[in-house]
């Protein structure tokens, strides 16, 4: 018994190492004091902060991720929970066809995605543009907002809409009022994954970026192909922290607004 | 007399093949308290919310102050409802939900704050008016949803099971307080509940729900001591019954025969020859020790089988020659005590006692 739990507690500390070690590394490194990729370091320093904050070549890429990531959290958050509505509150024939073929970029492999993407681009002369790039990470995060919003919209009791009609409130009225108000925390999540997946997305950013419009992530990849440089570890743990941030977000978000239960205390 | 409010004509509503409702008809006239009365599924609730407007029916139609509301959606047919889940807005305070149903009106800010602080005062909660739902006990929140569903001052009142949630004792406080409120503002009301003791105490007129049909509707009293089917006179209070064949009607009684039983009931009409069922109250009839003759008509002979003792009356449970189990209610007090295990006789009035159509 004794020896099991040993066993167990071993297997997670080991596994916890592996999958923490690389991070951990990258943002060791990141503070190094020396001048190449070398693991310890030998000392501290925001060096490679200070660089990548003063090369215009990654402010120029940093300033691209965000003219993508803006505009496609905010397209697929409006087109997601359109859909979310759509497939939770309407009634129609193929609703399940349509909510299969909504998650689909989920399922199917990016690469094949991208493929497609790429060659709609090159004929729709969006190559290389932030709008071919935005429309492209739309379509790959569309899934996860309609998810969060399905789930959020699931929570809202039908039984309060009918409520509202019954008390004047014309169909449009009671999702204003009542049906977006309760969803909302689910739309805000939504938003905030839409905007990591974003953020961090490289395939379908490697297909549809020239050198003049990359975001960052592309431009990391092209950097780590070439001279390997400390910089890029400083851009990798940035990009860790904005991640970690906006999850923390969407967490404090999700308990400040857990499904309102209805407390039922003993009478008057 | 002038028109009823409200009147249902010939509503039906299937789903499939499964009918929920069927030939419903009824009118509720101004001021008035109707109860639809019925065990879970037997169309009550489809009936209240086909009113509404949130359920649309298969045929029949709905008027509405005499005009036909069946076109009009839930949010212009002017009807309060008070849902069995309250269904108040979590994310709106007591007076903010009191408040909706006037903002959905345009009522201008001013007359909204007076009329949501007269409804809350209405309902005797007048300090709770910037309370979430959630801070609310389940009474109070029962309360605000009345507040709601009246402050627009709807042409009717619906209520879904509106105390189901609540313990009994609140539950009996709530009863005296909705009835005080439709006494003092003359609402009408169409009211569901499962629960006949409910339906006898607040109701004007009870309509007795049955498998997506109204087997009766009338006064308490008419329902209790008249009983028009079998099932009214089983849920509505409680009932014996003997089966017999009705022999022969005169002047408003039968007589019936029912194996070695000779009945005399009030007649409901049955033609001779017909297989019925003679419905008795428990607490209609007589107990008395012995085993002897039971008379010639309106008596049985049993053993005693199980006193329970209820506080105000005493429950004697007899069971008969061909094991047939028959109550008997009486009155605590008198001083004698039969025990289990006694013969027993039962004789009942023949205007106590019912001939009722066998289902």
């Amino acid at each position: 018994m004794r020896a099991w739990r040993w066993l167990r507690g071993t297997v997670c500390v080991l596994v916890t190492i592996y999958m923490v070690a690389p991070l951990a590394i990258v943002v060791i490194i990141s503070f190094s004091s020396a001048a190449f990729l070398q693991f310890p370091p030998p000392g501290l320093s925001l060096q490679w902060y200070h660089k990548a904050a003063t090369n215009p070549a990654w402010l120029h890429s940093f300033a691209i991720s965000v003219q993508i990531t803006l505009p496609s959290a905010l397209l697929a958050t409006l087109l997601g929970t359109a859909a979310a509505l759509g497939l939770s509150r309407g009634r129609f024939p193929g609703a399940r066809a349509v909510a299969a073929l909504l998650m689909a970029p989920m399922i199917v492999p990016t690469i094949i995605i991208a493929a497609a993407v790429f060659a709609l681009a090159q004929r729709w002369g969006l190559y290389g543009t932030i709008t071919g790039l935005v429309l492209g990470h739309t379509l790959l995060t569309i899934p996860y907002v309609t998810a969060t919003t399905l789930t959020a919209l699931e929570t809202v009791d039908r039984g309060l809409e009918q409520a509202a009609l019954t008390l004047g409130a014309t169909p449009w009225k009671t999702f204003r009022r009542v049906t977006l108000p309760l969803m909302l925390p689910g739309v805000l999540s939504g938003l905030l994954f839409a905007m990591v997946i974003s953020f961090d997305e490289l395939i379908v950013s490697l297909f549809l970026s020239t050198p003049e419009v990359q975001p960052v992530t592309v431009h990391m990849w092209s950097d780590v192909r070439g001279d390997v440089d400390p910089t890029i570890s400083a851009v990798a743990t940035l990009l860790f922290v904005f991640s970690v941030v906006i999850l923390l977000a969407e967490g404090a978000l999700r308990r400040r607004n857990k499904p309102v239960e209805t407390i039922m205390r003993p009478a008057l | 007399m002038s028109p009823p409010i409200l009147e249902l004509r010939r509503l039906r509503k299937t789903y499939g093949s499964t009918v929920a409702i069927d030939d419903v008809s009824l009118t509720l006239g101004r001021g008035e308290f109707l109860t639809l009365l019925g065990p879970s599924g037997s169309g009550k609730t489809t009936t209240l919310l086909t009113v509404a407007g949130l359920i649309e029916p298969t045929a029949g139609s709905i008027l509405l102050d005499s005009r036909p509301i069946d076109a009009l959606p839930p949010y212009r047919r002017d009807i309060g409802v008070v849902f069995q889940s309250y269904a108040l807005f979590p994310h709106l305070t007591a007076a903010r939900n009191v408040a909706f149903p006037l903002e959905m009106r345009g009522v201008p800010r001013a007359d909204i704050d007076r009329r949501v602080a007269r409804a809350l005062m209405l309902v005797g909660l007048p300090d709770q008016a910037a309370r979430y739902p959630r801070e609310l006990s389940g009474g109070q929140q029962q309360r605000v949803a009345l507040a709601r569903a009246m402050v627009f001052e709807p042409k009717i009142l619906l209520m879904d099971e509106p105390l189901g949630a609540l313990d009994r004792k609140l539950r009996e406080q709530m009863q005296l307080e909705i009835m005080r409120l439709h006494r003092e503002l003359g609402i009408s009301v169409v009211y569901v509940t499962h629960d006949q003791e409910e339906a006898l105490v607040m109701s004007d007129r009870i309509a007795v729900f049955n498998r997506g049909r109204i087997e009766q509707i009338g006064p308490a009293t008419e329902l209790y001591e008249k009983p028009a089917t079998r099932f009214v006179a089983g849920f509505l209070g409680e009932s014996n019954f003997f089966p017999a064949t009705v022999a022969e009607a005169t002047h408003g009684y039968c007589r019936l025969n029912g194996g070695t039983l000779r009945l005399r009931a009030r007649d409901s009409g049955l033609p001779v020859g017909t297989r019925a069922v003679v419905a008795v109250r428990p607490e209609r009839m007589q107990i008395a020790d012995g085993a002897g003759d039971p008379g010639d008509e309106n008596g049985v002979t049993g053993m005693l089988s199980d006193v329970i003792y209820l506080g105000r009356s005493r429950r004697y449970v007899v069971r008969l020659g061909d094991g047939q189990e028959v109550s008997s209610y009486e009155q605590v007090g008198s001083e004698r005590v039969l025990g289990p295990g006694t013969p027993v006789q039962l004789s009942w009035r023949a205007e106590d006692a019912t001939a009722l159509p066998e289902d």
